[in-house]
């Protein structure tokens, strides 16, 4: 682990390279050549490849990406499909529409190998309906794979036929939690549906289904050309590969890095984001987006790795980093971040519907210094039954930098509260 | 079947694949707290009251949405499932109108009832309702959304089961409601007023207008003479609010009952239910012989004539001009009886219980009236209206003796009970009809079900060498599909019977809440039970019909019935 790069351009290393809008200039820059090798092998053979290379999810739970694949592979129904999902809506995130404006194909060929490898036919592109111009850009590189023969029927004279559409999203952030996707492509209200075990089993139309992120898909063409073994030797034993971190907040220097995974998050804010401005400190810094962890500056040194993380219940999600100096008011941060959560929820359970609602009243009640010992009581008992009982991500993970405040920074709480009722 | 070894609560059982965790316990005796669930709907796992521990899963899960797999450890009661639960309800309670003692509900509501067994007297959260307006604008239903909880049941049914989809979520987030589209009044809307909602609603946000204090009135005033009618249906379901089983035949405690609240006379619904069969029966017999429109169409379910009349309109030449028996019997009582017992219709007070909310509409009709203002029916009281007003006048159910109904209108054959029971009035009518016609008795019916048409049942009968095909229906999702091949001239039937609600009028939207597929089978098991146990199992046969024709009536179809128990409809598309 000691070698890890911090700066490791794999899926960025195109970026401005070439123009988006050039087909020929991504296939000169050795696109679609995994697709080609790809179309050689068996479906078997990919899945296997991807399951070596230990790749996992981008789009933030970090599921093992040839897992679900060989479930999808595996189950019984048809027509399957594949969704590419590009809603990205999580604050902070804006590694997705960077993939999707700067190097189009690359998404395109990594679904494409997926769909073979799964045997699927039909392939959709959820993009997040402000992504005006993302949207246009993956709608061309569409229109010249197809030209190309890289897409439709026959592809490369394979005998095999796949095609994408475009899909996009005018709802809200909880249209990308990946049941509410599904029943908003069937056109229903985008609202998280329960529904039987996994979208690989019973996705779309409850037909099987393989749901992966955007960056996810980047990964792949790269797994194919250098293969699984060699791939599972960037970053560590448990997160290989690189990752996409949007950089954001009290930063010098603000943006989209690639870093090889095992990289501390001190180095991404001192060696990438040149540090804070105005030498302040820094007091806090949010993992993930929204609904990620918020860790203390002494924390810092942790590493983007699933299994140290994991020890200390934190995840890095899709990859938003959000750096907060010691002017900020932590409890205005909470209300702004359950603020967010309170207007995204889709309304459907309880404990997030109402439970946000009595979270902000709570959390109102210490910023007017009228809480009482037994607010905080509540207010963790509450935050415990959202994680707990929520149907979806959403509600599950609303309260998360809540609580992880109340672990890290308890006195932010304590100190306001004006009265030891029993 | 393939069976699963799991444990719940250290308890070991076998269960069936495809069972839920909510099912599992109850066979090892445990009885998860639900709110959303409901047994014959889709699984919406929204309320998140049922959630249980389930060994290796990362949070709680919902136990009416989770099936259980092999080698799977449950535990229902554990202090993380106990406190969830508590805060899942102190929740609803906070967003909630949350006054049981002044509520239509109080002792019959899902939600009063876990947050008593779970021990929640309070909400420790700050109450944030905001109070809406309780939508009246309909004579059957009351929406008051300040005791909604979401649950998303009405929903389902309206739309699943009706066909309609009146009402739907509206916004989101902390905002979201459940109330018709744009926020409309009921009444604006094309709602039935079937009542469908109110039954499986486990809260008091959707019940019938509740009209029990006019009746009281009535009842009070000594210059009113009040009679009160009773529906088949009724008499196999009143029971179950006072505990009994379901399915129990009271007819007899229900006749005491009313007598008991001081009804004048008390008149049983069957016998314009013979009366309809034999009207309806020559009005079909008519159609045949005449070329009339064809199928002809039962016109007895109220909240069906209210679907056709806006949905398809230009259907309604089908549809029979027989009013519904409650309504005929409104009729005869202030056109014919009041006479009859030297009193004008102005003194008499006419109440009918009826399974029904539409009933309540149909009775407010202008056309159901002597003119405008003096109704033939005063108030229609649904089932769950009279029990409780056997409970605030302090009436024993379970103790009360037998009576027996009043004449003339108490005698009533077999063929007038099975109306409350799906495919009943088809029965009821083709025994009149087929021995109008041949002389002979009519053998069982053979109904078979419909291929490709889910829900839909026809039969054939040989009407002296002219075949006649029937068909019947119930639900309007199942209706909305029979007057699409009828609009596109594919029906080839000469006469269905259409129910609004599912099961027939057993199933009615006046009915106990908290109704199911497998109780509304226990209801029809008991109507047909009692058509059995009655001497007189045709209508043309009720003597007591028989006589008011003689009297009265003179014949079926003739003057006077055209003038009392016929009817007119009207295009109310929306
Ligand atoms: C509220 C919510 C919002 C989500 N939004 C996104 C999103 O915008 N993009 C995304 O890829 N995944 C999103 N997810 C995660 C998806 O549900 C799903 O896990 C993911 O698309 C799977 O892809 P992966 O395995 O490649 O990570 C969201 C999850 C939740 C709970
Ligand atoms: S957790 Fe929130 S967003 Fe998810 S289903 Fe429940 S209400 Fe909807
Ligand atoms: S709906 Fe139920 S809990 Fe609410 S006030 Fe009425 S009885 Fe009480
Ligand atoms: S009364 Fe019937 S039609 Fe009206 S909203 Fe309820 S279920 Fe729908
Ligand atoms: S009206 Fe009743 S059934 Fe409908 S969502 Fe509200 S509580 Fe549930
Ligand atoms: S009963 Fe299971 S979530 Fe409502």
């Amino acid at each position: 682990m000691s070698n890890i790069e911090i700066t490791k351009n794999i899926l960025t290393a195109r970026f401005d390279a070439i123009n988006p809008d050039s087909i020929d200039e991504y296939i000169s820059h050795n696109g679609y050549s995994a697709l080609k090798k790809s179309l050689l092998k068996t479906g078997e053979e990919i899945i296997n490849d991807i399951k070596t290379s230990n790749l996992r999810g981008r789009g933030g739970a970090a599921f093992p990406t040839g897992i679900k694949m060989e479930a999808v592979l595996k189950a019984y129904g048809s027509p399957k499909y594949i969704i590419c999902n590009a809603d990205e809506g999580e604050p902070g995130n804006f590694k997705d529409r960077y993939l999707m404006e700067k190097d189009p194909h690359q998404i395109i060929e990594g679904i494409i190998i997926c769909a073979y490898a799964t045997d699927i036919k039909h392939g959709y592109i959820f993009i997040r309906g402000e992504y005006i111009n993302a949207i246009n850009i993956m709608r061309k590189a569409l229109e010249q794979a197809r030209v190309k023969g890289y897409l439709g029927d026959n592809i490369l004279d394979s005998g095999y036929s796949f095609d994408i559409e475009i899909y996009t999203g005018a709802g809200s952030y909880v249209c990308g939690e990946e049941f509410a996707l599904l029943v908003t492509i069937e056109g229903k209200p985008g609202r998280s549906t329960y529904k039987p075990p996994f979208p690989t089993t019973s996705g779309l139309y409850n037909k099987p289904t393989q749901i992966n992120n955007v960056e996810t898909f980047c990964n792949i063409p790269h797994i194919i050309n250098m293969g699984g073994e060699e791939f599972s030797k960037i970053g560590t034993s448990s997160s290989t590969g690189t990752k996409l971190i949007s950089l954001s907040g009290n930063i010098i220097s603000p943006g989209l890095y690639e870093v090889e995974l095992g990289t501390s998050i001190r180095d991404i804010i001192n060696k990438l984001g040149n540090g804070i401005p105005n030498n302040r400190k820094i007091k806090m810094v949010q993992i993930g987006g929204a609904s990620g962890p918020i860790i203390p500056e002494n924390m810092l040194d942790i590493k983007l790795d699933t299994k140290e993380m994991k020890k200390l219940d934190l995840c890095f999600g899709s990859g938003a980093i959000i750096v907060m100096d010691d002017r900020i008011d932590v409890l205005d941060i909470l209300k702004r971040i359950t603020e967010f959560f309170h207007h995204e929820s889709c309304g459907k359970c309880t404990p997030c519907r109402e439970g946000l609602t009595q979270m902000l009243i709570l959390l109102d009640r210490f910023t007017d210094g009228i809480a009482t010992t037994n607010d905080l009581a509540l207010l963790e008992i509450l935050m415990e039954t959202m994680n707990q009982a929520s149907i979806c991500g959403l509600g599950q993970a609303a309260p998360i930098a809540t609580q992880k405040v109340l672990e890290y920074f308890r006195e932010e709480f304590t100190n306001k509260i004006c009265s030891t009722d029993s | 079947m393939n069976m699963l070894n799991i444990k719940i609560n250290n308890k070991e059982i076998k269960v069936a694949k495809g069972t839920s965790i909510l099912n599992a316990a109850k066979e090892v005796g445990i009885n998860i707290p639900n709110l959303c669930y409901h047994p014959d709907q889709e699984v919406k796992a929204n309320c998140r009251v049922c959630v249980v521990e389930v060994h290796g899963a990362k949070t709680l899960q919902a136990s009416c949405a989770t099936e259980v797999k092999e080698g799977m450890v449950i535990r229902t009661n554990t202090q993380k499932v106990r406190q969830a639960r508590k805060v899942v309800i102190e929740l609803l309670l906070a967003n909630h109108d949350m006054d049981c003692t002044s509520c239509k509900k109080n002792n019959q509501c899902g939600l009063q009832e876990i947050a008593a067994n779970i021990g929640v007297r309070e909400s420790r959260f700050e109450n944030v309702l905001e109070k809406q307006e309780i939508d009246t604008s309909s004579p059957a239903i009351e929406r008051d959304p300040n005791k909604c909880i979401r649950c998303g049941r009405c929903i389902q049914m309206c739309t699943e089961v009706q066909g309609l989809a009146i009402l739907d979520y509206v916004g989101r987030g902390g905002l979201v409601d459940i109330k018709p589209a744009f926020g409309m009044y009921l009444n604006n809307t094309a709602c039935v007023a079937c009542g469908q909602c109110s039954v499986v609603c486990p809260v008091a946000a959707i019940t019938e207008k509740e009209d029990i204090e006019q009746v009281w009135e009535a009842i009070n005033n000594p210059n009113k003479t009040v009679i009160v009618q009773t529906a088949p249906a009724v008499r196999v379901s009143l029971g179950e609010e006072f505990g009994m089983e379901p399915g129990k035949i009271v007819t007899g405690k229900l006749v005491a009952s009313l007598r008991a609240l001081g009804f004048d006379k008390i008149f049983d619904t069957d016998f314009t239910a013979d009366l309809t069969i034999i009207e309806e029966g020559h009005e079909l017999l008519k159609r045949l012989n005449e070329g009339g429109t064809l199928p002809m169409l039962t016109s007895c379910s109220p909240g069906w004539i209210n679907f056709i009349e806006q949905y398809y309109p230009n259907l309604l030449p089908h549809l029979s001009s027989c009013k519904s028996p409650q309504q005929m019997f409104g009729a005869l009582v202030k056109g014919y009886y009041a006479e009859k017992i030297g009193k004008s219709p102005e003194d008499i007070f006419s109440v009918s219980i009826m399974p029904c909310t539409a009933k309540k509409f149909e009775a407010k009709r202008e056309e159901m009236s002597i003119d405008g203002k003096n109704f033939d029916v005063d108030v229609v009281l649904t089932t769950r209206e009279l029990a409780k007003m056997l409970r605030q006048a302090g009436v024993d159910f379970n103790m009360i003796e037998e009576e027996k109904y009043d004449a003339p209108f108490g005698l009533s054959s077999g063929a007038g009970v099975i109306f409350g029971a799906t495919g009943g009035v088809m029965e009821a009518a083709l025994r009149t009809v087929y021995e109008v016609v041949t002389g002979k008795t009519l053998e069982n019916l053979d109904f078979k079900a419909v291929r490709g048409l889910e829900g839909i049942k026809e039969a054939k009968i040989d009407l002296d060498g002219t075949i006649v095909k029937v068909a019947i229906v119930h639900s309007l999702s199942k209706a909305k599909k029979i007057m699409e091949l009828i609009k596109e001239g594919k029906a080839d039937y000469s006469f269905i019977e259409i129910m609004c609600c599912p099961g027939g009028c057993i199933g009615g939207g006046g009915q106990p809440f908290g109704g199911t597929d497998e109780l509304r089978i226990k209801r029809i098991n008991a109507i047909y039970e009692a058509d059995k146990e009655l001497p007189i199992r045709k209508s043309h046969e009720n003597p007591a019909v028989n006589k008011l024709y003689k009297e009265f009536l003179i014949e079926p179809l003739g003057e006077k019935s055209h003038h009392l128990l016929h009817t007119k409809y009207v295009d109310r598309k929306k």
